[in-house]
């Protein structure tokens, strides 16, 4: 079932699957530009099977617990983990269910600008990452760069347009030692509009 | 239904020339020195020629509908290609919808249902004006003339022209009645083959580009040599045709030199857009446009000539 997702995903997108050499192996932590609801789905699709039973995209609360389907479709069919946004406290610490599932082995797909950007630019990411990077610093950091899917799927719009779409992977990054949050942040969001050109 | 000895005649003849490339290919595998890179391509691109000709076969077999419902999926793959490579905005988003999943559809239902007075002005009148509204109404200006004529530009090379080859099948040819597949074949095949002995030609003796700033691979003896031989053969295939076998000639020459002008055009555009294919969708040719770029400018003209001359 998932595999079938997976591969109408792959044709409506336009997108091809990765093949398994070109991954490390999980857990990895996968970031990348965020502009249409499909980037999740097509980042989900494009992994090779073994590792995407293993790859959990990361989600806002708010939106994915908004109604009983969209909970359903986060929590059953791609197993997200579900991070609050809007009154985070201690208790709902954003990072606390992310690293439970690197420490778990399973890998993450993230968008550390935090929601999707209306305009096609790569905006500031947040500090999580950064924050991802610290708690857990063996885990590769994987840069992703997604094409043209805010033009099959724009925000706002629920109707798609069937063009095509295109994944590209970056070299992994570890956070350097000493380095600041400022710096490593910069520098991952420049790993991901390197893929662009 | 009887069986056309002509139809079997065509049939046999491609797959004995498809049979041909394969030998020549695995021969030219084989040679000392090893596969390299250009022998490589020329295999892959025979492999996809055997499932590109045996899904046109399955088409043309069912019939009309077939051919339509065939030639419709490749023109919603090469508007894929195409759109994708154009550069649009967010404003155009719904208008875009409208083009890929009414239009097109639309337009291939005229087709079906042989009604020629509205298929032959769909596009160029009514997308016209649905086009630049739809987009208006999404409230963007910027570069409004600009992207309504690359979304109907788009529709008229990938929909209305490559329409018109499945509508082959809809004239009315006296004493002709029942065989138009083998129009359409004889259409198809003078087509890909002028592509195909171009590029044979070219790579062989090919030395002088003939535009180098759009593509360094046509050249002026690929070109005559496609041109005239692929002539050759479309005047060889007379009888298949409601033609003579002059006026076969006549055509071929006119279907080699619209296919030859297509292939440049849709070049100019991968050249802008700084791409060297549309797509990769058909392994060793790259997208679906990139196989039926020749098609696009021969179809209107010999459907209409056709139309004007014989029915």
């Amino acid at each position: 079932m998932k595999d079938l997702v997976a591969w109408l995903i792959r044709v409506v997108c336009g997108v091809r699957a990765l093949p398994a050499e070109a991954l490390p192996p999980a857990p990895v932590i996968y970031f990348a530009n965020h502009s249409s609801h499909l980037d999740f789905l097509t980042i989900w699709a494009a992994l090779p099977a073994a590792a995407r039973a293993r790859g959990r995209p990361v989600a806002g609360r708010d939106y994915w617990e908004k109604t009983e389907r969209r909970r359903r479709i986060a929590r059953d069919l791609f197993n997200a983990v579900l991070i609050e946004r809007q009154h985070v406290t201690v208790a709902t610490n954003p990072l606390a269910p992310m690293l439970a599932a690197l420490e778990a082995g399973d890998s993450l797909i993230v968008f550390p600008e935090g929601t999707r950007s209306a305009d096609g630019a790569i905006h500031e990411f947040k500090s999580g990452l950064y924050h991802l990077a610290r708690g857990r610093p063996g885990i590769p950091l994987v840069p992703v760069y997604l094409q043209n899917l805010s033009r099959i799927l724009p925000k706002g719009d629920y109707l798609p347009v069937p063009l095509l779409g295109s994944l590209a992977l970056g070299a992994p990054l570890t956070l350097g030692a000493g380095e600041g949050k400022a710096d490593f942040l910069q520098r991952a969001r420049a790993a991901v509009q390197q893929l662009a050109s | 239904m009887q069986t056309d000895r002509e139809l079997l005649w065509l049939v046999g003849g491609i797959i004995a020339l498809l049979a041909l490339s394969s030998a020549i290919t695995f021969f030219l595998k084989r040679r000392p020195g090893g596969p390299n890179k250009v022998i490589a391509n020329l295999d892959a691109r025979v492999k996809a020629w055997w499932v590109m000709v045996a899904v046109f076969g399955v088409a043309l077999a069912t019939g009309g509908l077939g051919s339509v419902i065939l030639f419709g999926f490749m023109s919603f793959f090469a508007l894929r290609e195409f759109i994708t490579l154009t550069p649009t905005r967010p404003g155009d988003h719904r208008t875009l919808f409208w083009a890929f999943f009414i239009i097109t559809p639309l337009q291939y239902y005229l087709v079906a249902m042989e009604w020629y007075g509205l298929f032959s002005i769909l596009i160029p009148v009514y997308a016209f004006i649905l086009v630049p509204t739809r987009s208006a109404l999404a409230g963007d200006s910027e570069h409004f003339l600009e992207r309504t004529a690359k979304i109907q530009w788009a529709l008229m090379v990938c929909v209305y022209c490559v329409s018109h080859v499945p509508a082959l099948l809809t004239l009315k040819v006296k004493g002709y009645e029942g065989q138009n597949a083998k129009l359409l074949l004889f259409f198809v095949l003078v087509v890909q083959i002028s592509d195909v002995l171009q590029y044979v030609w070219g790579k062989t003796f090919g030395r002088r580009a003939i535009v180098p700033t759009i593509s360094p691979n046509k050249t002026v003896e690929g070109f005559w040599g496609g041109v005239l031989s692929a002539t050759a053969i479309g005047t060889a295939l007379w009888w298949a045709t409601p033609f003579t076998w002059w006026q076969a000639a006549l055509f071929s020459f006119l279907l080699t030199l619209m296919g030859f002008f297509g292939g440049l055009v849709m070049s100019a555009i991968k050249r802008d857009r700084g791409v060297k294919d549309y797509g990769t969708m058909i392994e060793g040719h790259g997208g679906v446009m990139d196989r039926i770029d020749s098609l696009c400018f021969a179809a209107p003209v010999f459907f209409h000539l056709v139309r004007y001359c014989y029915t």
